[in-house]
């Protein structure tokens, strides 16, 4: 059978590939570092444009009436947030990269594929582009976990090496998980496009769709399937963390939805969200750790996140764009750790963020603006319609208990974003602070930009959510 | 009129930044002055209001309940069917403009003083502006989520300005603050969208009334507002956040927290709660009606064995919300007007006792009652203020205090019925309590030997510019309550009319 293809709906696939292809060849024909990074930011740029140009074209890769690639609204979003995820990625690791933490190219390349694979997310149409597409998100990151050279002299650790061992062994895990479960899917109802999916009645099928369930619940670190999260972003570069924690998750949620959307999982994935929002919760405010802080609030707004989708359908749209404000959120946090930490560190302790606010106040306020979103609270605009939705549509659809332990839980989390934004402005006057980046060092500016964009995206959105809301519809 | 309703909002959020960019002296004059305009501007509202509005004059409406003197309506967020609208009617007026008063005294007196601990006196300047804009937000919204935003928005400038400027134990006392109101605000967010959904808008205009939401949904969307509502008002057994938190502020902290802050639980109460979910209401008015009247003993019990000022003042507004809780559980045009008197009254009164209580822990640094004494004779002026001030809380006739207490009291006798007559009599010996315990105050600290060599006994310059208007108030309001009330007959009647 010979399927017509449509290239120009393909174009942002294209362009992602492309921008990793790109890299590698700059760096194997021994371009110097800038032509390298340029490359790749321009490839995210252009990634970016190209999925807001085939925006609403038509599905391609078709039998019959069933599509493997459907330019829908809400995929040019998603590889929107990814290209420019990305982006902002390299940006923050450019201090790193400057310091020959991690080769550039390998790095640039690394980060390019993954890219690619979050792209196809968003666009895919059936089981098996889903999956692969949700491999090529993670298969780098196994790597850039544990990317880093150490400059002689520097205490070389493991630390790096055993993050990244973790993250392998449970996403091969997982990935092995939701493939048998798609196989089994298969096998009962002979589906593969996910429009095709239904539960139906056979029992096989019903194992299917609970083991692609549990492998994607790895992927986005529900409870109880999280253990590996904390050890791993803290394990890893800071920028790595944050891509882990914002684009990574981002591919789960998505996969996530495409499935569950078609199926009846509404009680397990409700049972999920609580487990996955209240433990997240729970375990952050026991952190000392800023990253870990961190890992753990996300495992708790990755609970927010499914809490919708127990809804099925009517909760996707709420889902995703939950998500969207929560990485551009994450995000800024993350970029702000960078910022205010010296090259190569890990994120530390809280305690060595005492008096931050004193050293750099602007970096300080997008950190305390990060903080207050992530808890859902003003001046985090952005945060506060994120819960809003989220409440909104599980009202709408009837899950008002469930609403009401979202609402429970965004107290447990404010008591943690609180006392870890209370720290940045504690402490006496004028007394230097350890752990921070020496006052000297000046910030580098694609840092600087990061966070600016994120700021600006972060409170813009908090201003005009409709404009989400409108791009996803 | 909508440019007006704008710009009470846009003058002091963009205060806020521009004084939060300045250096720290102009930017807290720059904040005085910003308050200083948006008072006038919240004053102005009072233009729009047309003739059939009248001051004293009672119309019976026919058409909407609520009809807003000035009304601005833009769509915001249609995805969450969110519209900016604002708009001021006689409920929220009175309210609006202590708010713009409120904060001009605390901008104004932090012109001249700054709390101790190091902090820039700007970024305080600049949080008092930000708070400023959340309260008269919430007082003019007209619109459910866009109530919620508002509500939320006072949140952490409030905690930030407690955990910043304020006492020893401030960040514990801060801590409970931000999380006892969290919890209220996130029952509201449930509430709201419980409402909304049901009735496909959240115009306060068109749900006004009720319109025709199941008595389920009423009763459902009550419990969470009276909840929510009860924990920012306090009502007692929600109320053990505040005690901290005022004995832990700062000065203009405790003045715009007790002034303002708490009357957007009682105000949330009547045009949301009340408003909204008449049935609900009025199936959930006994319990709200107990409540109350146990947070009035309750809170002068505990009064009368206090020993420190802050914390005493703080525990009488626990009293003092009851009786407006009180007036707006009866749900009579009575009682709920009482209870907007008693809103005001309350916030004149104990915004000017916090002011004194805080110049007292000024000079002589200490709060305790055991350690002053004899301020009558140490300093003359300020023991004659809070004097005055402590009578006009307890409620003597003439001054402000009196009327909401007295016709809360009348409207619950009015209800009829053991019930409501038992507790109009409990809530009586409520006030005789509040008298006792204000006496016990002004034996302990004003006379008697002078137990502390006050360094500075002279009132300032700037108390008595923070000071005077709110004593002009307390006199002005006790002498002619129909400043506060006349604009109220009509919206309140129409809100109490859904109940028949």
């Amino acid at each position: 059978m010979i399927q017509s293809v449509d290239h120009l709906a393909l174009l942002p696939l294209y362009v992602a590939a492309g921008t990793a292809v790109l890299i590698l060849v700059m760096d194997l024909l021994g371009g110097p570092r800038s032509s390298v990074v340029g490359s790749a930011v321009v490839g995210g740029v252009a990634t970016l444009v190209a999925a807001l140009l085939t925006r609403g074209a038509d599905p391609t890769f078709c039998t019959g009436t069933r599509c493997s690639w459907i330019p829908s609204p809400l995929a040019a979003v998603v590889a929107v947030l990814f290209a420019a995820l990305t982006v902002g990625v390299l940006a923050l690791s450019m201090p790193a990269l400057r310091l020959g933490a991690a080769p550039a190219g390998e790095f640039g390349f690394l980060l390019a594929c993954s890219m690619t694979g979050g792209v196809v997310i968003g666009y895919s149409g059936d089981l098996i582009a889903l999956i692969v597409g949700l491999e090529t998100l993670t298969l780098p990151l196994y790597v850039l976990v544990g990317l880093r050279r150490f400059a002689p002299g520097s205490p070389v650790t493991t630390t790096g090496a055993s993050a990244a061992v973790t993250f392998l062994l449970v996403s091969v895990i997982s990935t092995a998980i939701a493939l048998l479960g798609a196989g089994l899917l298969f096998a009962a109802t002979g589906a593969l496009h996910l429009a095709d999916l239904t539960t139906g009645t056979a029992p096989l099928a019903m194992v299917g769709v609970a083991l692609i369930v549990i492998g994607f619940g790895f992927k986005v670190a529900a409870v109880p399937l999280h253990a590996w999260a904390p050890t791993t972003y803290d394990g890893a570069p800071l920028p790595i963390a944050a891509y882990l924690s914002t684009a990574s998750k981002l591919g789960g949620v998505i996969a996530l939805a495409a499935v569950v959307q078609r199926v009846d999982a509404g009680l397990s994935l409700a049972v999920l969200a609580v487990l996955t929002m209240t433990v997240g919760n729970l375990v952050a405010l026991r952190q000392t750790r800023m990253v870990r802080l961190l890992a753990w609030s996300s495992v708790a707004q990755a609970g927010y996140i499914l809490a919708p989708l127990a809804a099925g359908a009517a909760g996707v749209a709420a889902a995703v764009a939950y998500a969207a404000f929560f990485v551009v959120l994450e995000f800024l946090a993350f970029a702000t750790l960078v910022a205010v930490r010296p090259p190569e560190a890990d994120g530390g302790e809280i305690a060595g963020y005492r008096g931050m606010a004193r050293r750099s106040p602007w970096w300080a306020a997008a950190l305390v603006l990060a903080f207050a979103g992530l808890a859902g609270l003003p001046p985090g605009l952005a945060g506060l319609f994120a819960k809003v939705v989220i409440v909104a549509a599980l009202i709408n659809t009837g899950w008002g208990w469930l609403a009401g332990v979202v609402a429970l839980n965004a107290v447990i989390a404010l008591a943690y974003y609180v006392r870890a934004a209370a720290i940045l402005y504690a402490g006496p006057v004028g007394i230097a602070v350890a752990d921070l980046r020496p006052a000297k060092q000046p910030v580098s500016w694609p840092v600087a930009a990061a966070i600016g964009t994120a700021a600006v995206v972060a409170v813009a959105l908090g201003f005009a959510p409709q404009f989400l809301f409108d791009a996803l519809s | 009129m909508s440019v007006l309703l704008v710009a009470v909002l846009a003058v002091p959020a963009a205060g806020a930044l521009i004084v939060a960019l300045m250096p720290d002296r102009a930017g807290r004059i720059t904040a005085a002055v910003v308050s200083a305009i948006t008072f006038v501007l919240t004053v102005l509202l009072v233009i729009p209001r047309s003739r059939d509005h009248g001051w004293f004059a009672y119309r019976p409406i026919e058409t909407a309940p609520v009809r807003p003197w000035a009304e601005l309506n833009v769509s915001w967020i249609p995805a969450l069917e969110v519209d900016f609208h604002l708009g001021v009617d006689g409920v929220s007026y009175p309210l609006i403009v202590l708010t713009g008063l409120l904060s001009l005294l605390c901008c104004g007196y932090t012109v001249r003083k700054v709390p101790a601990g190091g902090r820039s006196g700007r970024t305080l300047a600049a949080l008092l502006l930000v708070i400023e804009v959340g309260i008269l937000g919430t007082f003019l919204a007209l619109d459910l989520v866009l109530f919620f935003v508002f509500f939320e928005v006072v949140l952490l400038p409030m905690y930030a300005v407690i955990a910043g400027w304020g006492g020893p134990e401030r960040r514990p006392a801060a801590r409970k603050f931000v999380l006892y109101t969290l919890f209220g605000s996130v029952l509201l967010l449930l509430g709201v969208f419980t409402v909304v959904v049901a009735a496909g808008t959240g115009d306060l205009l068109a749900l006004a009334g009720g319109l025709g939401l199941s008595r389920t949904t009423q009763q459902a969307a009550f419990v969470l507002f009276a909840v929510a509502f009860a924990v920012k008002a306090p009502l007692w057994p929600l109320h053990t956040w505040l005690p901290d938190a005022h004995t832990e502020a700062p000065t203009v902290g405790s003045v715009i927290l007790a002034g303002v802050l708490l009357k957007m639980g009682t105000y949330g109460l009547i045009r949301v709660g009340v408003g909204v979910a008449p049935r609900g209401a009025a199936w959930a008015a006994p319990v709200l009606a107990v409540l109350a009247v146990a947070a009035i003993i309750i809170g002068s019990l505990v009064c009368l064995r206090q020993t420190e000022l802050k914390r005493l003042i703080a525990y009488s507004s626990v009293g003092h919300m009851g009786f407006v809780l009180l007036g707006i559980a009866t749900l009579t045009v009575t009682g709920v007007q009482a209870a907007l008197i008693g809103n005001v009254a309350h916030g004149v009164i104990t915004g000017l006792l916090f002011f004194l209580a805080g110049a007292i822990k000024d000079r002589a640094h200490t709060g305790s009652l055991a350690e002053l004494g004899g301020l009558r004779e140490s300093a003359p002026r300020l023991a004659g203020v809070l004097g005055f001030a402590a009578i006009a809380s307890l409620g003597l006739p003439g001054l402000a205090g009196f009327w909401g207490e007295a016709f809360a009291v009348v409207a619950a006798v009015d209800r009829g019925g053991p019930l409501w007559i038992t507790l109009a009599a409990l809530a009586a010996v409520g006030g005789a309590l509040t008298a006792a315990y204000f006496m016990r105050l002004l034996r302990r600290v004003t006379h008697g030997p002078a137990l502390l060599e006050l360094p500075q006994p002279r009132v300032s310059r700037v108390e008595w510019m923070a000071w005077a208007p709110l004593i002009l108030l307390a006199l002005l309001i006790g002498l002619m309550p129909a400043l506060i009330t006349a604009t109220t007959s009509a919206p309140i009647s129409a809100l109490t009319e859904a109940l028949r």
